[in-house]
């Protein structure tokens, strides 16, 4: 007792709780109030605001600050909801088919280019794999910027619009399935397909028959994570929408939040938001499916995000 | 027999190589070839009838006119004043992201126990929230009569215009928008700390303090150097945080600058020289970070 009394004054804290088994004096993790506090309240500053913004979305109202009373109007169907005003659908609209049509083409790019570059050892892959995670790191701004420039100058084949935000949604997403399915290939090691190769299947088969089932829980996950970071995204787009008819959710949300919106476009955003998220637990539910346990799938989230 | 082995094996050889070579292709048409366009933008001699700069494809053409013009305009003109606020709002924003991301990612790695679960979930959440979407939150709630101007009327605080232009809500808007970023990197690598040294620490007789500053934050500092520089990086581009947040010129950064010059009216050379120049910059702080890395590497070898 004296000897808790002595780390009282000496650091001028409240004395910590016992636990059970350790004495508190000697436990070296002891007293962790003050960083759980400062934890709990930082989680409160980061998350209350989002909910508030959702909670807005139901309001009665016009006004995005004072709570009216609830109602689902600006889902549908006042006047300037998303379901009466076609520029509101139209971004929705965009955005699904733009994340869609990245999964649908980044996917499988990333998945063969993991499989040949950890399979396949050589100075070349060694390059290829670094030029491979360098937009993983890049600022958006400057691969924006450089699509872009790109798009404008050199392939004027491609229009800036959908075909333009797509290929810089590509771009990005393929380093994101690159790393996922990369990590699993490099835990399940070769014995398989050498297996397979020894039993007489073809290369070829290999990959399809042992290979591609083994990694369908990377492939299904970083497909969903793929999605959810080609919703979210804002500067790529911005940089390569072109024209009004191409707007995306973000790009609707940045374009109208300091002009007189109203509590839709707080509608919008939790649309946005229930779209990333299904997607992520979705991807969650893969990941979880290989390493089975809750908190190992969350730490490979971590990794990915 | 053997010869079909070894034509199997051919086989093989060739289909790693074969697969991952759209790929490969395609991050060379569509990120190298862009950064080359960038190039030729910049170094561009020429411009057109509408005042637009003509690429100069060949290394032979290039005129580096316009980008000492930005390089010295950025030293001592017009951009001083805007490279400048970039430095400072980013290194501000950092050291909250310090303060604030420290704690709370040494709490969940280290102290979180059975809770570690969900709080690493409600971590993570901002992350996958659109950074659009967050910053919405905030102008909702930073208006003349929203709740943060309500609560300080409460305690009989004036309202203050949070939106009007200020630099110290940009400075914690960019805090908010990074810290997620800054967080998990952070809380990876101190989860990987061996809890044994700290044990360790503590028998030798090192209070917790001296156990923090001679044992975690030594074996942390890889992380957050790496926590640091994959949130400076996004930050020092970052041109949507204080137009959402205070839209005034006053406090433009050096993405404003360059989403001015590309996306609106002609002088694209300016544009794409201030995107190398600002490229130049990160790739210094990122080679530090490489090589850091890489020593790491050894070492743990």
């Amino acid at each position: 007792m004296t000897r808790t009394a002595v780390t009282r004054s000496a650091e001028g804290k409240p004395a910590p709780a016992r636990t059970k088994r350790v004495p508190p004096w000697r436990n070296p993790w002891r007293r962790p109030y003050v960083l759980g506090t400062i934890t709990w309240l930082y989680i409160l500053w980061s998350l209350v605001p989002v909910l508030i913004a959702v909670q807005f979305s139901f309001n009665g109202g016009r006004s995005r600050s004072t709570w009216q009373g609830f109602s689902t109007q600006w889902y549908c169907c006042a006047e300037g909801s998303i379901g009466e005003d076609p520029s509101l659908t139209l971004a929705l609209e965009n955005s699904l088919i733009l994340g869609v049509a990245t999964v649908l083409v980044a996917t499988p790019l990333g998945v063969m280019l993991a499989m040949g570059l950890t399979r396949w050892r050589s100075r070349s892959s060694k390059v290829a794999n670094g030029i491979a995670l360098v937009p993983l790191v890049t600022p958006e701004l400057v691969l924006g910027s450089a699509l872009y420039v790109v798009m404008v100058n050199l392939y004027q084949f491609v229009p800036l619009g959908r075909p333009a935000m797509l290929l810089g949604h590509v771009t990005f997403s393929i380093s994101y399935v690159l790393v996922i399915v990369r990590s699993r290939l490099l835990s399940i090691g070769r014995d398989y397909e050498e297996a397979a190769r020894d039993l007489g299947a073809s290369p070829l088969q290999g990959v399809r028959t042992v290979l591609i089932p083994l990694l369908t829980p990377s492939i299904f996950a970083s497909a969903m994570i793929v999605f959810a970071t080609s919703l979210d995204d804002f500067v790529v787009s911005q940089f390569l929408f072109g024209d009004a008819s191409n707007v995306t959710v973000p790009i609707k949300l940045y374009n109208a939040v300091r002009a007189a919106p109203t509590p839709a476009l707080n509608a919008l955003a939790t649309l946005l938001l229930l779209g990333s998220f299904l997607a992520l637990i979705l991807a969650y539910i893969g990941l979880r499916a290989r390493r089975r346990g809750s908190q190992s799938a969350l730490d490979d989230l971590a990794e990915y995000g | 027999m053997a010869e079909q082995e070894t034509r199997r094996d051919r086989a093989t050889r060739r289909l790693w190589p074969a697969l991952a070579l759209p790929g490969t292709f395609w991050l060379i048409a569509l990120f190298l070839v862009p950064f080359y366009a960038v190039m030729a933008v910049a170094f561009s001699g020429s411009i057109n009838i509408f005042g637009e700069p003509v690429p100069a494809w060949n290394p032979l053409d290039w005129k580096y006119g316009t980008f000492r013009q930005v390089v010295s305009d950025s030293i001592s003109g017009p951009y001083q004043e805007v490279w400048i606020r970039t430095g400072v709002y980013s290194v501000l924003a950092l050291a909250l992201c310090i303060v604030i991301g420290y704690p709370v990612a040494y709490y969940t790695a280290r102290l979180a126990g059975k809770r570690r679960g969900l709080i690493l979930a409600l971590l993570l959440a901002p992350w996958w929230i659109n950074y659009i979407t967050r910053m919405l939150a905030w102008v909702n709630l930073l208006q003349e009569d929203g709740y943060v101007n309500k609560t300080l009327g409460f305690f009989g605080i004036a309202p203050v215009s949070w939106l009007a232009g200020n630099a110290y809500t940009v400075v914690i808007a960019l805090a908010y928008g990074y810290l997620p970023f800054f967080i998990i990197p952070l809380y990876a690598s101190l989860d990987r700390i061996d809890p044994r040294l700290l044990e360790a620490s503590r028998d030798l007789g090192m209070s917790p303090v001296q156990t923090f500053l001679r044992v975690t934050l030594p074996l942390s500092k890889l992380g957050l150097i790496t926590a640091l520089v994959l949130t400076a990086l996004p930050m020092a581009g970052d041109y949507y945080t204080n137009t959402i947040v205070s839209g005034s010129p006053n406090t433009n950064m050096i993405g404003n600058q360059i989403e001015l010059f590309l996306l609106q009216g002609p002088l694209k050379h300016y544009g794409a020289s201030l995107v190398l120049l600002l490229s130049l910059v990160l790739l210094f702080f990122m080679g530090y970070y490489l090589i850091l890395t890489q020593r790491a590497g050894r070492d743990a070898r």
